[in-house]
C-alpha cells in the first residue's frame, strides 16, 4: 500500500485554489453519463449528493434508513464553526485551523485542516441562503457562542437542534436534485460491499432491509459518508443504526483503515442507568458555556447538592485550567472526570457522575435566558431523569461519541482505492486525536457540499472507464460472498441474543480500551475479543428468515463486524505508545496527569491494510509535518 | 434516577407478518421492568426474550432514541407516542407505569402510511411532499455573505419553530381525516417566514399542496389533535399559513 497524500506544493493559504484549478473538469454536457454511488444521507451523504447533482452527474444515494431525513447528523445539538469573526473578537481562517490542530494534539494533517477553516465561511452562507434558521440576534444578525477548546465564540447554532437543522437543509437541497432529476435516492438499503474492477471501485452491494434481497448497483466513483463507528463500545451517544459495517467492507476490499484507535469520549452525557440501557444520551457541550462542573470536596459526600455549600464543593476544572475552566476540550473535560469519579468523588446513585450546575447563571441571566437557549436540553434531561435541572445540577458522565479515526483518505478525500471517497465522519479527516466540539458538522459540509465536487468531478475527468455492468463476474461473486456470509449467520441458531453479544464486547472495549488505555488492560481486550468473537459465531441467536424485514439479523451483521473491527482498534492503541488527544496511555503522562505526547516516535497517521482473514493487518505511516503550526504541548492552563 | 422496585407488564401488541398479511393483537408478559427504563428498552427486553424462545421478535422503528430522528412512532394504549405530552415515544419511561398494567401498542394507522410490519408503516409519502419544493432552489457556492440578509429575530425564532418538525408522522395518524397539513404546513410556513424563501413562496404553496393531495391525505377539519401530540409543539397556526399562501398563490400566480 502507497499512501500519498497528495498535497498541493505552495504556500498553506493557496494550496486548495490552485488545486483546484489544477484539477480536471467534466464537461457539463457529459457530467450525467458519469454515475455517483453515494452511501449514506447524513450531512457529508446529503450534501455531496446535492452538490454533485446540482452540476448534473448522475446521483444514487443509499441509506439504511426510511427516509434520508433520519441520519444520525440530526441528533448534533450544538453547533457549527466558522471564522466569520463577526463577533470581532479576534478569530481568522488561521485561529480556527490552529484552534484545530492544536486541539487535535497535532495528529491531524495541516493542509486538510486549513482548507476546512477556509470553507467553513462559505458553509454558513449556504446554509443561511438554503433557509437554515439559525440563531439570530435583534439586529437580524447571526448569533454566536462559544464551545470548548476556543477562546473567541464562532459558533453558529439553531438551538439546541444545530445538527437537525443542517441536516434538513442538506436533505432539501438534496431532495431538489430529486425532482430536479439528477438524484435517485434508495432508502432501506445497507451497504455490505465494494466492487472492484480493474483496481478500481465501480460499484457496491446492498442489501435491500425490507426484502432481504442483495442488489448490485455500478458506478463511477463512490462515496462512503456512512459515520463513524462509536457504537463499538456499544453503550454510544450513537443512534443504534450507527455502525462500522461500509468502512470495515471496504477496508477489507484494500482501503487503509488510518488511526482506528481515535475514539472521542464526550464528557457530558446523563450517566448510565442500568443493564436495560440502550444508549446514552448527550447534553451538548454547549451546557458548559452557563453551566459549572464540580464534584463535592468531601469522598463519598450524598448530601443532596443544593445542601452543599459552596466552600465544600470543587470545581474542578476551573481549578486545574484556570485560562479555559468549563471550556476545555472534551479529551481533557471527560480525563478529569474519570480522575475525580475514580478517587472517589463521583456523585448520583453509581458515583460514576459528576455536577453540571446552572445555579450561578440562572441567578445572573435569569430562568428564561436559560430556557431560551437550552430549553429543550433540559425537557430532555427531565424525561430521562425524572428530574428538574432548573432546581438542582444536570449529573453527568462521558460517554463514547465520536470517532476521528476512519478510512484514510488524500487531500482529494480518496482512500487507497481508486474511485472509492470518504466523507465526514467516515474518513480519518481533519480533527487528529481529538475533534473540537462543533467542527464534525462543519467537516460533514464542508466535505459534501464544497471538496467532493470539486475533486470527485477531477478523478471522473481525469481517468478512462472501461464499461461494466452489474453481471460482470466481480458484481456475483461479491453477492455470493455476502450471501454465504448471512446464511452462516442463520445457520448458527445459538442462544445468545445480538443485543447480548454486542453488549459483552462493549464492556470489554469501554472497561479495557476506554478513557484510560494501558499495555496490560490492552492486552487483556485482544484475549477477549477473539473469545467472544467465536461464542458470537457458535451462540447467536437469530430468529426469521433473510428474505425478510428482519431486524435481527440486520443487528446480527453490524455486531458481526465491530466484533472484527474492534481487534484493530484494540492493535492500534497498543501500537500507539503515546498519550494523545483521545488516545490516554496511562503509561505516557505527565506528573500532573495530563497526556504526554511523544512527536519523535509517533507523529504520524497509522494506516492498517488487510491482509486477509485470519491474518495480522500491515501497518504503514503517514508521517505528518507542520510547517506552519509549531508543535507545543497542548496547555489549557 | 429514582430508582424503585421492579415490576411486571403485559404487553398487547399489533403483529402482522407482512403488508398484505392480517394482522392481530397478541399479549405477552414482561417482567422485571424498571422504572428507569425507557418504554422502548423495555421493548428491547420483550424481543430478546421472544429471540430466545425461538419466536420472532416484533418489528418496530427507532433510531436515535432522543427525539430527534423521528423514526419511532407507536399508539401506546390509543396515544399517539405515548402519554406524554409533546414527546416520542423513545422518551416515554417505564415509570408512567405501574405493576399489573396492560399496555397497549399499535403502528400508526392511516392510508398514508401501509403498515410494513407489526408496528413498522411506509412513511416515505413524507419525503415525496418534501421533494415537491421543500427547499430553497440556490446552487451550492452562490451564497452572498450570510449577514448580508437580515431576518428578523421573532421571524426567525418562528421559522424555527415550524422548521423543529422531525417527520414521524404522528400529526397524521392522530387526524381522524389522515391529514398531512401540519407537516406540510410547517414546511411551507419555515420558508415563507424567512426571506430566503420569498422568491419561491407561490410555486412551493401550489405544488407541496398538489402533492400532499397525491398522495393519499386528508384535508383539515380543525380538530386540533395534530398540535396535541406533536412532539415538537408544532401548532396548527402553520397549517391556517400554509391556507394563506395557497390562497394567495392561486389568486395571484400566472401559474
Amino acid at each position: 500500500m502507497k499512501l500519498d497524500a497528495k498535497i498541493p506544493a505552495g504556500p498553506i493559504e493557496k494550496k486548495w485554489d490552485s488545486h483546484k484549478f489544477n484539477l480536471k473538469l467534466v464537461n457539463p454536457s457529459n457530467r450525467r453519463k458519469y454515475d455517483v454511488l453515494v452511501v449514506g444521507s447524513g450531512l457529508a451523504g446529503a450534501s455531496a449528493a446535492a452538490s454533485l447533482g446540482e452540476l448534473g452527474f448522475n446521483v444514487k444515494v443509499f441509506t439504511l434508513h426510511d427516509s434520508t431525513r433520519r441520519a444520525h447528523s440530526i441528533a448534533a445539538q450544538g453547533g457549527i464553526n466558522a471564522a466569520k469573526n463577526y463577533p470581532n473578537d479576534g478569530d481568522s481562517v488561521w485561529r480556527l485551523f490552529h484552534d484545530t490542530v492544536k486541539g487535535g494534539d497535532y495528529r491531524a494533517r495541516e493542509a486538510n485542516v486549513y482548507r476546512l477553516a477556509q470553507i467553513s465561511n462559505q458553509i454558513i452562507d449556504h446554509c443561511a441562503a438554503i433557509g437554515v434558521p439559525f440563531g439570530r440576534e435583534y439586529s437580524g444578525l447571526l448569533s454566536n457562542r462559544s464551545f470548548g477548546g476556543a477562546q473567541v465564540s464562532r459558533t453558529f447554532y439553531s438551538r439546541g437542534q444545530t445538527g437537525q437543522q443542517l441536516l434538513l437543509g442538506a436533505y432539501s437541497a438534496m431532495m431538489r436534485q430529486v425532482a430536479a432529476g439528477t438524484v435517485t435516492i434508495l432508502p432501506r438499503r445497507e451497504m455490505t460491499d465494494v466492487v472492484l474492477k480493474n483496481g478500481q471501485a465501480r460499484g457496491i452491494t446492498v442489501r435491500n432491509l425490507l426484502t432481504g434481497e442483495l442488489e448490485s448497483h455500478s458506478g463511477h466513483a463512490v462515496l462512503l459518508c456512512t459515520g463513524g463507528y462509536a457504537n463499538v463500545f456499544n453503550l454510544s451517544t450513537n443512534a443504534g443504526s450507527c455502525n462500522v459495517s461500509a468502512a470495515w467492507a471496504a477496508y477489507k476490499r484494500g482501503a487503509g483503515f488510518a488511526n482506528p484507535c481515535f475514539t472521542q469520549i464526550h464528557p457530558t452525557c446523563i450517566p448510565r442507568s442500568g443493564e436495560h440501557q440502550s444508549k446514552l444520551t448527550l447534553m451538548s457541550e454547549s451546557l458548559r458555556n452557563d453551566g459549572r462542573v464540580w464534584v463535592p470536596k468531601a469522598k463519598g459526600d450524598k448530601r443532596p447538592p443544593q445542601d452543599i455549600p459552596e466552600a465544600e464543593r470543587d470545581y474542578y476544572l476551573e481549578r486545574r485550567y484556570p485560562a479555559f475552566g468549563n471550556l476545555v476540550p472534551r479529551d481533557i473535560a471527560s480525563r478529569a472526570a474519570k480522575t475525580v469519579a475514580d478517587s472517589g468523588y463521583g456523585v448520583g446513585p453509581s458515583s460514576q457522575a459528576v455536577y453540571l450546575d446552572f445555579r450561578d447563571s440562572i441567578k445572573r441571566k435569569g430562568e428564561n435566558k436559560i430556557k431560551d437557549e437550552y430549553g429543550n436540553l433540559f425537557d430532555m434531561y427531565y424525561q430521562i431523569t425524572d428530574e428538574n435541572a432548573y432546581k438542582s445540577p444536570m449529573r453527568i458522565y462521558p460517554a463514547p461519541h465520536y470517532s476521528m479515526g476512519g478510512l484514510w483518505v488524500d487531500y482529494n478525500l480518496m482512500t487507497t482505492v481508486p474511485g472509492l471517497f470518504a466523507l465526514g465522519e467516515a474518513n480519518f479527516s481533519d480533527h487528529g486525536a481529538n475533534r473540537l466540539g462543533a467542527s464534525a458538522l462543519m467537516q460533514g459540509l464542508a466535505d459534501g457540499f464544497f471538496v467532493a465536487p470539486s475533486t470527485v468531478s477531477g478523478y471522473l475527468g481525469a481517468n478512462k472507464f472501461e464499461a461494466v455492468s452489474t453481471g460482470d463476474k466481480e458484481f456475483t461473486d461479491s453477492s455470493k460472498q455476502v450471501q454465504d456470509r448471512v446464511n452462516r449467520l442463520l445457520a448458527v441458531k445459538g442462544k445468545k441474543t445480538p443485543a447480548e453479544l454486542h453488549r459483552q464486547l462493549g464492556n470489554v472495549m469501554w472497561n479495557d480500551v476506554g478513557m484510560g488505555r494501558s499495555e496490560a488492560t490492552l492486552k487483556k481486550a485482544l484475549k477477549k475479543i477473539p473469545e467472544i468473537r467465536e461464542e458470537f459465531w457458535k451462540n447467536v441467536a437469530i430468529s426469521g428468515a433473510d428474505r425478510d424485514f428482519n431486524q435481527t439479523l440486520e443487528k446480527a451483521m453490524k455486531v458481526a463486524d465491530f466484533m472484527e473491527f474492534s481487534e484493530l482498534l484494540v492493535k492500534d492503541a497498543l501500537e500507539r505508545n503515546e498519550s494523545c488527544g483521545g488516545h490516554f496511555r496511562e503509561e505516557s503522562c505527565t506528573p500532573e496527569g495530563e497526556a504526554k505526547r511523544d512527536d519523535a516516535n509517533f507523529s504520524h497517521a497509522a494506516v492498517w491494510e488487510y491482509q486477509g482473514e485470519g491474518k495480522e493487518a500491515a501497518l504503514h505511516k503517514e508521517a505528518l509535518t507542520f510547517e506552519n503550526i509549531k508543535m507545543a504541548e497542548r496547555s489549557y492552563k | 434516577m429514582k430508582g424503585s422496585k421492579h415490576f411486571s407488564v403485559t404487553v398487547r401488541a399489533w403483529r402482522q407478518a407482512g403488508p398484505a398479511e392480517p394482522g392481530k393483537m397478541v399479549s405477552y408478559k414482561v417482567k422485571d421492568v424498571s422504572p428507569d427504563m425507557s418504554f422502548l428498552e423495555m421493548l428491547d427486553i420483550l424481543n430478546d426474550d421472544l429471540l430466545k424462545k425461538g419466536e420472532t421478535p416484533i418489528t418496530f422503528e427507532s433510531d436515535c432514541r432522543e427525539g430527534i430522528c423521528g423514526s419511532c412512532g407507536l399508539v401506546v394504549n390509543g396515544d399517539v407516542h405515548g402519554p406524554d405530552e409533546h414527546s416520542t415515544v423513545c422518551q416515554l419511561h417505564m415509570r408512567r407505569f405501574s405493576d399489573g398494567d396492560v399496555i397497549t401498542v399499535e403502528p400508526w394507522r392511516v392510508k398514508a402510511f401501509p403498515i410494513l410490519k407489526d408496528l413498522a408503516v411506509d412513511r416515505s409519502a413524507l419525503d415525496r411532499v418534501i421533494a415537491a419544493g421543500g427547499f430553497v432552489s440556490v446552487n451550492t457556492g452562490a451564497a452572498a455573505d450570510a449577514n448580508a440578509t437580515p431576518v428578523e429575530k421573532d421571524k426567525a425564532e418562528e421559522a424555527m419553530d415550524a422548521a423543529a418538525c422531525i417527520g414521524c408522522g404522528a400529526c397524521v395518524t392522530s387526524c381522524p381525516n389522515g391529514a398531512g397539513m401540519l407537516f406540510t404546513g410547517a414546511k411551507i410556513s419555515q420558508l415563507a417566514l424567512l426571506p430566503q424563501g420569498g422568491p419561491e413562496r407561490a410555486k412551493r404553496a401550489l405544488s407541496m399542496v398538489a402533492a400532499m393531495d397525491k398522495e393519499g391525505f386528508g384535508n383539515c377539519t380543525n380538530e386540533y389533535e395534530c398540535e396535541a401530540v406533536c412532539p415538537k409543539d408544532i401548532k396548527v397556526a402553520n397549517i391556517a399559513r400554509m391556507n394563506r399562501e395557497f390562497l394567495l398563490a392561486n389568486l395571484f400566480s400566472k401559474r
